[in-house]
Parts: C-alpha cells; structure tokens; sequence
C-alpha cells in the first residue's frame, strides 16, 4: 500500500484547488455510475450471447436449421421426454401426443402436439421451449417446429403440429435423457 | 460546555432557523441527524409491518388478512428495512462521522449532501402510499412480489409495483449521491498527514460501501427500468413469450442484490472494530488485515451472485463456481472474526452498552455467517431454498449483523452527538430484551425451515404451529423492547449526565477531541496528525 500512503504530497492546498478537485473526482464518479448503469442493459445482449453457447436458459433454435447429412450414431441411444404447460391467460389444451421417443443422434424424428382451442374467439398462442438439462439445449436440433410462428385457432379448432430434430451427435456423453418442455403463452394482437 | 457555546455562536451568522434550517441545511452534522432520525422512523414502520406478518402466522390458517396483503406487507417491510432504515442509519453515521474522523470541516459536496437526503422521504412515501390508495379504492394495494420484483409476477402486478420502481429510482440516485460523496470526501478531505493506511476503520469500511454502491445501484436502477418498460411500453426484456427471460431479471437483481448484503454491513464492520478496542483499552489488532479483508470482500461481493438462485436452473459449472466463490467468502471474513476477537484479547474490557452490543454483535452475526454457509452448499441449497431457514439466516446477518450493529453505533456515539450520556440501565435493558427475544424469533425458524416451511406464505401446516407461536410472541416482545430504544434516545436527547469530550476512557480518534456536543462548524482549521 505504499503507493496509497504518500498521497499527502498530490493532496489539494487552498480553497479552490480543493473545490475543483472535488468537482472533478466527483465527475469522474458520476461517469463510473453511469457506466455501470449502461453495463446494466449491456447485460442483456451478453446474456443471451452466454445462453446460446451454453444453454443456460434452456433455449433452442428458434429458427428451421437447413438440413444438413449429420452422421447417425447408432451406438447411443438418447431419450427425449416431452412436457407443456398453457399458461395463464391462454383458453387452450395442449399436450405432447407421445410422452418420449427413443433416438440415436443425428437421426431426424418427428413428434407430434395438439392443441385446441376451448373459448369462443379466435386465439392466437406462442410457444416457448425449454430443455432440461440446459446443456442439452444447445444440441436438440430443430428442422421444422409449430414454435417458430404464431399459431392462432378458431373457436373450439383442433390442430395436431408437428415438430421435426435431431440430436447433435456431438452431445456431451454424459447426457442420455433430456426433457423438452414447451408453454404456450396468449399472443393475440389487442 | 462553554467553549462549544462560543464556537458555535462565532459561526452563527446566515443559516436559517426552524423549518428552513433543516430544508436548506448543508451541514453535515443536520445531514447527518436527519438520515438517523429518518432511520429510526422507518424502522419502526417497517417493524410495525412484519408484527402484523407475525400476527398472521401466530396460528395457522388465515385469520386477520387476505394473502395478496400479507404478501405486500413482507415486500414493504424489507425494502423499507433496507433501502429505508438500514442504509439511512448508515449514511447518517458517514456524515456525522467520517469529517469528524478524518479532521474535515464538512462533507465535500455539502450541497448534494441535502438533496441526498431530500430525496428519501418522498421515496418512503411513493412505498408506502399504495396501501392509503387502496382504502380509497384506487389500485389494489402496495408491491406484493417481495422486495425482489422477480417477473412474471412484477410485470403481471398492480400500481404498487410502479410506485415501488420509481421509489427504487429515487433510492437509488440518492444513495449514489451519498456515496460520492463520502468517497470525494475520503480523498479530498483528510487531514494532513492522516495517509489512507491511517484512516479509522469506520471511514475504509464506508470507502468500499461508496465504491459498491456507485457499481451496483445503476445496475439494480437498469433492471426496474427494464422491468417499467415490460410493463407498459410493450418490451420483452422478461416477458418469454417475446422472447426475453425471467430468469435474466435474477441475474441483473443480484448481480445488485448480493453487493448490497455487503453494503448494509461494511459500514458496521468498520466501526465495530472501533467501539471494540474503545472498551478493551488496547489498540485495534490486524488494521492492516482488516482494510485488505474489507477489500477482499468487496471484490468477491461482486462475483457470487448466482448463489440466490441455485434452483432456478443452470449448468453444473456454474453451480460450482458459484458455491465455491461464496464460500471463499467467508476466508476475509474469518480473518475479521479473528481479528475482532484478538482486539479484546486481555484488553481491560468494560461491558457498556455499546460494548454489550458489539460483543453480542460479533456472536449473533457469526451464526448469521456460518448458517450462510450451509446454504452456499448447492446440495444442501436444494433442501433450504425458500424455507424459513432462509429467513432466519438472513435475519441473523441484517437485524444482528445489521441493525444491533448500528444500535452499538447509536450508544457508542450518542454522547458525542448530544453531548449527554445515555441512561445506562435502560440501555443494557435494551440490549438484554433485544438480543434474547431476536434469537426466541428466529431459532425456532432456523427448525421450521430445516422441516420445510415455506417463506412467503402466510399459512403453514399444522406440525409448524408451536415454533412458530413462540417466534410469534417472541417478535412481538422484539418489537417492544425498541420503543425503550426510542426512549432511550429521547431522553439523552433531551438532557442528562454531561458527557464529557472523551466521553470513553478507551476512545482513540479525532471525533473525541472535540467537545460534546461538535461545534456547528468543527475542524476549520485542520488538525495534523504525526
């Protein structure tokens, strides 16, 4: 800390030498706190920069990847259970039409979903993925999914959707069971 | 007496009486007043608040309030605890303190200083107001989300919710003011030869809150801004149907949230060591440890955050890194502990009140720290995560390590500030009543927890009911024994045994050279120090 002691010597002398420094280490606050204020919403991009690579909120692909010759693994077998939630808000019922498939990686499967609309409007609804464990995320890989768009139902309509993946034969070899869970929010324009 | 007299009559010339003198004051001593005055009031808001909580968990079942008020009064109480009655009191020291301290005629910004202050009784009022608005049937009531704000409750909320945003605002930009100031003043202000490795303890304890506060607060005012425009300019920044997450909000709060545990305490943890050596009559042990202990928190403060929310999901790493750098916590930690307890080491220690609470202090908040570690252990987490073991551990760490700190300060200083002492035997009551029933409180939430009780919730299963009717009674005597607190002040306030300058026969420092009470204006001419 010696540095710090011999302070003494820098230190202001009169009256208006001390008022200014004043003024200038307080500005020079006031741009510390307006810098941290700005890395606040910086925070936001970095977040989802530090998701997609790590899958820490459980995120997939939102939009169709072109298909690629991904080599099938036929030496593990993965699991993949499904799960939905309508959330509050929304008149549907929505439920995976299969509770789980069994698949090797970089093989292309494809599930199905119903929902039905159970008012009387014409409702539109968004579904939001998410997979448990995170790191999975980053490797359920989506072909063609009813979560890339809107969907909207008439009264008391019935429609089966699709979900087309893969599973990047590049998962971590630890995981050989992942959950894919998708809620339906209420997205009609007001 | 009658130098003070003088003094402060050959300064008298231009500043307002009544009213206007506390509306206009730049003094840091008014300033500082007015912060503590306004602390202890908010206290006993917020105190009244959670005797109303416990009112309502004295049995099981619902008997005096609807769930959506019981849920607004737990989010009120703790922002008022903290942003309202904690940071105050510690600010009020800051400014009555730290120019006596360092041998500075006042704060640098003196001007700031009083807009500072000005700023936090509206910020009370914008809290609290919802729940006048709601008997006159406009808006349902104050923020009912605790004091987290955590979406998608906040975005789905009341009006409460925005004027708790706003009264964050005006918190926020308050305690940032505050804060440069205390840290121009620290570098600016000292007197000569008083090098930073000679400042008191209280004044490097206050250096490192300001530089957390200026960091931090921005951060937590982006977030409830963020939040603000979710609510009502169609954004998406936590709204998962748009894209946006609500676990992103937990980050940005506690990427505040855990710096500020650390900014309730670091004040305390400087002046703690203070009234220690003061009443064991020997020189303070390990300054140096402790300024760098001080420091080493600080930083690691800024890097543990994810450990509040361990079961909101995230990759295993993550969940190692975080336990481990919380746990690494309480290394700088220890070696405060150690050094605090090697300070009384066969010193000649005198158990007055500030020394009870000082003592007391060190016991009640070294349970506080340690629970804290059983909870940092992301295994263990899992089991402990919103149950009432939470509850009692944080309690431990801000209402002993917190607030008895502060009420040490209080004692400690009193006779400085007013120039009378305290009445003795009713302050060593205080002390008795409040440590004793602040552990009948919480000891019996340390079991329910560890059985699984909720928090947040205001009913609970049967096999919780007598725990928590002792807590309940126990709370109830808690909240009690601070009226003779209360008192207690009135009365020194008003008159009593003259203190004299030194006041402690222990005390080390520039504050106890000048009279008792300060002159209005003090240090005009610097002191030197060898």
């Amino acid at each position: 800390m010696e540095p710090l002691d011999n302070t003494d010597s820098l230190k202001p002398k009169t009256k208006a030498e001390l008022e200014s420094a004043n003024a200038k280490l307080a500005k020079k606050m006031v741009w510390v706190a307006a810098g941290s204020l700005l890395f606040a919403f910086a925070l936001v991009p970095l977040y989802d920069v530090l998701c997609s690579i790590t899958g820490l909120n459980g995120k997939t692909n939102n939009e169709a990847l072109t298909l690629t010759k991904a080599k099938v693994d036929t030496s593990r077998n993965i699991t993949v259970q499904f799960t939905s939630a309508v959330m509050p808000g929304l008149g549907w019922n929505f439920y995976p039409k299969q509770a789980s498939i069994t698949l090797h990686p970089g093989k292309i499967e494809t599930v199905l979903f119903e929902a039905k609309n159970i008012t009387g409007q014409v409702v539109v609804g968004q579904a939001i993925p998410s997979v448990t464990p995170g790191i999975a995320s980053v490797y359920l890989k989506k072909v063609e999914c009813f979560c890339f768009v809107n969907q909207s139902l008439k009264p008391g309509e019935t429609k089966v959707m699709p979900l087309r993946f893969f599973i990047d034969p590049a998962l971590p070899k630890d995981v050989s069971e992942m959950t894919l869970s998708y809620s339906f929010f209420e997205a009609t324009k007001k | 007496m009658s130098t003070t007299t003088v003094a402060h009559d050959e300064v008298h010339h231009d500043h307002p009486s009544g009213i206007m003198r506390w509306l206009t004051t730049t003094n840091h001593k008014d300033i500082g007043t007015m912060y503590l005055t306004f602390s202890l009031v908010m206290f006993l808001v917020g105190g009244a608040m959670v005797l109303g909580i416990r009112a309502e968990l004295f049995q099981p079942g619902l008997q005096l309030m609807n769930p959506d008020f019981y849920n607004q009064l737990i989010g009120v109480h703790a922002l008022i605890m903290i942003f309202a009655a904690l940071m105050p009191a510690a600010t009020g020291f800051a400014n009555w303190m730290i120019p006596l301290q360092i041998g500075a005629p006042d704060m640098a910004l003196p001007r700031l200083n009083n807009w500072g202050f000005w700023l936090l009784p509206p910020s009370a009022i914008l809290l609290t107001l919802p729940f006048t608005l709601a008997l006159f049937g406009i808006g349902d009531g104050a923020i009912a989300t605790g004091w987290t704000f955590y979406p998608p409750l906040s975005v789905q909320g009341g009006i409460g919710v925005d004027f708790a945003i706003f009264a964050v605002h005006l918190l926020g930009v308050s305690s940032v003011m505050g804060s440069i100031n205390i840290i121009v003043t620290l570098f600016n202000m000292r007197a000569p030869g008083m090098t930073l490795m000679k400042m008191p303890m209280f004044a490097w304890g206050w250096l490192i809150t300001a530089f957390l506060l200026v960091a931090t607060i921005p951060v937590l005012a982006g977030a409830v801004t963020m939040l603000l425009t979710d609510r009502h300019f169609g954004t998406h920044f936590f709204d998962a149907a748009g894209g946006g997450d609500p676990i992103m909000f937990q980050h940005l709060f506690w990427f505040f949230g855990h710096p500020e545990v650390y900014i309730l305490l670091l004040p305390v943890w400087g002046f703690i060591p203070q009234i220690l050596q003061t009443f064991s009559r020997k020189p303070m042990y390990g300054y140096k440890a402790q300024v760098y202990s001080l420091w080493a928190i600080g930083a690691l403060a800024v890097v543990v955050w994810a450990h509040h929310f361990f079961t909101a999901g995230m990759p295993v790493p993550a969940l190692l890194y975080f336990m481990y750098s919380t746990m690494a916590i309480s290394l700088p930690l220890a070696v405060l502990f150690f050094c605090w307890i090697k300070t009384m080491w066969k010193g000649s220690m005198t158990f007055e009140t500030p020394m009870l609470f000082a003592v007391g202090w060190i016991i009640l908040f070294g349970i506080g720290g340690l629970t804290g570690l059983v909870l940092a252990d992301v295994a263990a987490d899992a089991q402990y995560h919103n149950s009432y073991f939470v509850v009692a551990h944080f309690h431990y760490t801000l209402f002993a390590g917190g607030i008895m700190g502060i009420m040490a300060g209080v004692y400690y200083w009193l006779p400085k500030m007013t120039g009378n002492m305290y009445d003795e035997t009713l302050g060593k009551w205080h002390f008795w009543l409040t440590a004793i029933s602040f552990n009948l409180t919480f000891i019996p939430q340390f079991f329910v927890g560890l059985a699984g009780m909720p928090r947040r919730i205001p009913d609970y299963a049967l096999q919780f009911a007598e725990f928590n009717m002792i807590s309940s009674i126990a709370a109830f005597a808690l909240g009690l024994s601070q009226l003779l607190f209360v008192y207690v002040i009135i009365k020194c306030v008003k008159g009593g045994k003259k203190a004299t300058d030194k006041v402690w026969e222990g005390a080390e420092g520039l504050e106890w050279t000048l009279p008792s009470p300060p002159p209005y204006h003090s240090f005009t001419e610097q002191p030197v120090i060898k």
